[in-house]
């Protein structure tokens, strides 16, 4: 931890430093938090510590992904403007792939949420549907509503799909997804139409090494 | 149907003409050849036709002077009895998809090989040694080195080499002992062969052959680890094999009493000269050609001739030195990939990309039909069962042993391991193919008394494995793979789901600059950057590569700026609303001081990670077109079988690492190219849409534009720690020097965005797409993306 602090003079506190490292310690290893450090000082081109919205809007190939700027949206938490390194670690953190091979300190606090519900899923996965569910869900009341699964189907489908086309598939979605009827897709609703969905799989064919 | 039966018969006859034609010629040429000449200086080619040294009766007309054309008559026929014969198998497309089309050639071989035969009494034609080596393998080869993919392959280096040389050790050590073993033990019956022969057989068994398995995996969608994998282990083998079978062949010649640890050192002291050196062989000639096509802006129509030559001459050099020329060859191919594709003309390009592929087509198909028609010839064959049956045998068994065994100690230091189905097709898709019978043919008959039965194993061991496990490699996986997943459809939601992962699972790629790079990767990575693309690129690509991205945001500024600037102007509610008029010319305004560098930017589209940026610019040059397309389609029906199609079809795919499909016949396709400018033009315009609302929002407030009254805005700009925001200035201070004649104009835009970059964000997740169908008005609070419009493509390679 004294080494992370070493490695990472820019942060605010060597406590704070203590206090992340520590809990991202069972996720994210000292070498890829001294990659993911490399990483934030190239995109913060100011040098400020902070990475803006700009910053990332500056990596252009998140530019010709349909929904880069919602993820990008999602690295600002409610209130704030600009990501330090201690979030972005944290975000990041939840697509790492759990890795069999390091050893499981118990000591080490719990990522959130694992103890909070009776899942299959690994806690790491767990997390990032709930990621995957924010981007839906603009307005934060928990549930996707009918127009915001319009406007993430919007961007991602070729621009020849007319509007109705779109509705209908929009209205057939929430048809089959919502359960409760409410004409919303709630986040237990969310998760269990990810289950046919080779998470797992994805993430490790993803970050090979 | 009646077309084709049509084509078919008119193939046949085709091919029985031209080839009685060749026989016919031949019989004329060996007849006339073999007369004696006593007068004639030279060769049998007479001047005059018919003339034999003796006087002519008369003028003659015409004549037929068949030597004087022979050699090049021969040669071109037989270029064309191969593609015809590629035109024939090509007919009926639901064969091929069961019988690969290597096989089908073989049978062609076959049959031609029967005609010849039955006409000569001999088989005239047989693919020798030479000519395989010299003129028909460097051409696939090649292409193969040029078209592979380069950051998939050296990122699974490791894993390759390994199965490259440690399997293939493994092969040749264990079915020449395995061999010998049988042989001692009787199974063979009596024939003259040692210890050493069988080890110098096994080591030319055992190799993996490009050709072949490009063949057979084309048909066979594999996923593109897998691919990689055999794929790169068959390139790779040949450093092996060219040692081994240099040494074996060396020590059958110095006899098994010469040897000692000394002569075993210097084998393996050979293996590390020998593939190091073929590989800097083909290293420096890739350095060449990049050269030149630096250096070849004058004169661009001989630039593709470069290629081909010198990718010849590195294959040569090697095999002079006695180096590796596979190696040489591929690794010329896989290096100057990127430089030539850089400093080329497109069109350039496009040429060698295409030739490439004709050539390598040409040459596999004339392996495959040759190899079919040199078994055609009783002399060669041999027949020992218990040698053959346990060729194959060993060759198959210890292909699956060693293939697990290398895996299982790879897969624990691996992160993704390869899957037990990985490992099935893997070893079962390890083909041999032409190489294998051409480094036979090459064994002396002197030194090796039972060449004729190793030619025919070979023979058989080539046939069995295109044939039989080409044909049965598609069911296979098939079989496999139903039995592994339980395949039911998808509901909508979970198709969504499944697409909306994919993205974001690659946005976060993107922005993580993918986690996991190794120290040496970025550090090759920066030197390549800064000494190599300087050395080997021309300064215009060079300069176009780095300046595409300011290019691009110096017209996406202006874009901006007048967009603004026009809705200013017209009275802002009005433009506001109608948002179909936001079309910018750029083609009109920026054609004469872009044009220079638009022609040089290259289409880099190989991989993955190159997005093909000239034709982004290219098409967004002349038109960026921010009207959204409206159809007319009147699409009532919401049943399930429309929505799911129309997910079929409209999803977009989105940038996956499953693009490079290498195959012979096919150059890749062009539909990512539109969707990925497509979304990008989406993304752009959203950005620029919440720009402009919240431009919008500010001027309500205030209808003339200030700088830096910030204090002066009121409750619309909660302002938290914008005090200084001059040198944050989005734009920059050296962008505004491009608008030259709007210096003053950009000020003021400038000017307004400085109350941007104070909004606070409020609502958490901003979506500027959302933005556009609501009322702008209300959401003031989506800053984030206003402010990302300025310094979107502020950045090369981020």
């Amino acid at each position: 931890m004294i080494w992370c602090a070493a490695v990472l003079p820019n942060t605010n506190t060597n406590s704070m430093n203590r206090w992340f490292s520590c809990f991202l310690f069972n996720i994210v290893t000292p070498a890829h938090i001294v990659r993911l450090y490399d990483r934030f000082e190239a995109l913060d081109k100011e040098k400020t510590g902070h990475l803006r919205p700009q910053d990332f809007g500056a990596i252009n190939r998140l530019a010709m992904n349909p929904i880069g700027d919602r993820i990008i949206g999602a690295f600002f938490s409610p209130g704030q403007e600009t990501v330090d390194f201690h979030s972005f670690v944290r975000i990041l953190a939840h697509f790492r792939p759990a890795d069999k091979k390091r050893p499981k300190d118990p000591s080490m606090p719990e990522p959130v949420n694992s103890r909070t519900s009776k899942l299959k899923y690994p806690p790491l996965v767990f997390s990032l549907i709930s990621v995957a569910f924010q981007l839906y869900d603009q307005d934060k009341d928990g549930k996707i509503s009918r127009a915001e699964l319009l406007q993430v189907l919007r961007s991602m489908l070729e621009m020849q799909v007319t509007e109705e086309q779109l509705e209908s598939i929009a209205d057939r979605t929430i048809q089959e997804a919502d359960l409760d009827k409410d004409d919303a897709i709630s986040f237990e609703e969310f998760r269990k139409s990810l289950e046919k969905v080779n998470i797992d799989h994805k993430m490790s064919i993803r970050f090979l090494r | 149907m009646a077309c084709r039966t049509c084509l078919w018969l008119l193939g046949t006859t085709f091919f029985t003409c031209t080839v009685r034609l060749v026989v016919e010629g031949t019989e004329v040429g060996a007849t006339q050849g073999s007369q004696p000449e006593p007068g004639v200086v030279g060769s049998n080619h007479s001047q005059a036709g018919g003339g034999h040294g003796s006087s002519i009766s008369g003028i003659q007309i015409v004549t037929f002077k068949w030597h004087h054309v022979e050699a090049p008559y021969l040669i071109a026929l037989w270029i064309l009895v191969a593609g015809v014969s590629k035109m024939v198998v090509e007919l009926n497309h639901s064969l091929t998809s069961v019988i690969p089309e290597s096989a089908l050639l073989i049978l062609i071989g076959w049959i031609l090989g029967g005609i010849i035969y039955g006409a000569d009494k001999m088989q005239t034609f047989t693919l020798t040694p030479t000519v395989f080596f010299f003129y028909l393998l460097p051409q696939v080869i090649l292409d193969a080195g040029y078209f592979m993919p380069n950051k998939l392959f050296f990122s699974n280096m490791g894993a390759i080499l390994v199965y490259a040389v440690i399997g293939t050790c493994w092969n040749a050590a264990t079915v020449g002992l395995g061999l010998w073993g049988c042989w001692l033990g009787g199974a063979m019956g009596d024939i003259d062969i040692g210890l050493l022969q069988f080890l110098l057989f096994g080591s030319l068994i055992a190799a993996v052959d490009p050709v072949a398995v490009i063949a057979v995996f084309e048909e066979v969608h594999v996923n593109e680890v897998l691919f990689i994998m055999v794929f790169g282990e068959s390139l790779l083998n040949d450093g092996v094999t060219v040692v081994l079978f240099n040494v074996f062949d060396a020590f059958v010649s110095l006899g098994g009493a010469e040897i000692d640890a000394v002569e075993i050192i210097k084998g393996i002291i050979s293996f590390f000269v020998v593939a190091f050196g073929g590989s800097l062989v083909g290293i420096i000639f890739a350095l060449l050609i990049s050269l030149l096509t630096r250096c070849t802006k004058n004169i661009q129509i001989i630039e593709p001739g470069f290629i081909f030559i010198l990718g010849y001459l590195s294959y040569l050099t090697a095999e002079m030195l006695s180096l590796s020329a596979i190696l040489s060859i591929v690794f010329c191919g896989i290096c100057c990939q990127k430089y030539i594709n850089a400093n080329m003309d497109e069109r350039s390009v496009t040429t060698v990309r295409y030739v490439m592929k004709v050539f390598a087509n040409g040459s596999e198909t004339i392996i495959f039909v040759f190899l079919g028609i040199s078994a055609i010839d009783p002399a060669v064959w041999v027949w020992n069962t218990g040698f053959i049956l346990l060729t194959l045998l060993f060759i198959f068994v210890f292909r699956f042993i060693g293939v697990f065994l290398l895996t299982w100690i790879l897969n624990k230091y691996r992160l993704v391991p390869l899957e037990f189905i990985d490992q099935v097709v893997m070893s079962y898709g390890g083909l041999r193919g032409a190489v294998a019978y051409g480094l036979v043919a090459m064994l002396d008959e002197n030194k090796f008394k039972e060449k004729n039965l190793m030619v025919s194993t070979t023979l058989i061991v080539v046939y069995f494995t295109v044939m039989l496990q080409g044909i049965t490699m598609k069911p296979l996986v098939t079989w496999l793979k139903v039995k592994r997943a339980a395949v039911t459809e998808l509901t909508l939601a979970e198709k969504i789901q499944n697409r909306t992962f994919d993205h974001m699972l690659v946005a976060i790629e993107d922005i993580s600059g993918q986690i996991g790079h190794n120290y040496m990767r970025d550090k090759w990575h920066n030197f390549e950057e800064r000494w190599l693309c300087w050395f080997l690129m021309k300064p215009s690509a060079r300069k176009s590569r780095d300046y595409i991205f300011n290019i691009f945001h110096q017209l996406n500024l202006k874009d901006a700026m007048s967009y603004v600037k026009e809705g200013e102007r017209r009275g802002s509610l009005a433009f506001v609303r109608n948002e179909t008029k936001a079309d910018v010319d750029f083609n009109k305004k920026f054609r004469a001081s872009f044009s220079e560098i638009m022609p040089d930017i290259m289409a880099d589209n190989m991989g993955p990670d190159h997005v093909p940026l000239s034709s982004i610019l290219q098409d967004i040059v002349p038109s960026v077109c921010l009207v959204m397309h409206e159809q007319d389609l009147t699409m009532r029906e919401s049943e399930d079988f429309n929505a799911h199609h129309l997910l079929q079809q409209h999803l977009y795919r989105g940038r996956k690492q499953h693009r490079h499909r290498y195959s012979r016949s096919h150059l890749e396709t062009n539909r990512d190219e539109n969707e990925v400018q497509e979304i990008f033009q989406r993304t752009m315009r959203s950005r620029l849409e919440s720009f402009k609302s919240a431009k919008m929002g500010v001027a309500p407030a205030k209808k003339i534009q200030t700088k830096h009254q910030k204090k002066d805005k009121p409750q619309k700009m909660p302002n938290g720690n914008s005090s200084d925001k001059s040198k944050n200035h989005p734009y920059g201070d050296k962008d505004l020097e491009f608008s030259e004649g709007d210096c003053g104009s950009g000020d003021e835009a400038a000017g307004d965005l400085f109350p941007m970059r104070a909004y606070r964000v409020e609502a958490g997740i901003v979506n500027p797409a959302f933005m556009a169908e609501m009322d702008p008005m209300d959401n003031m609070q989506q800053i984030p993306h206003v402010a990302l419009l300025p310094q979107t493509l502020n950045s090369f390679d981020t």
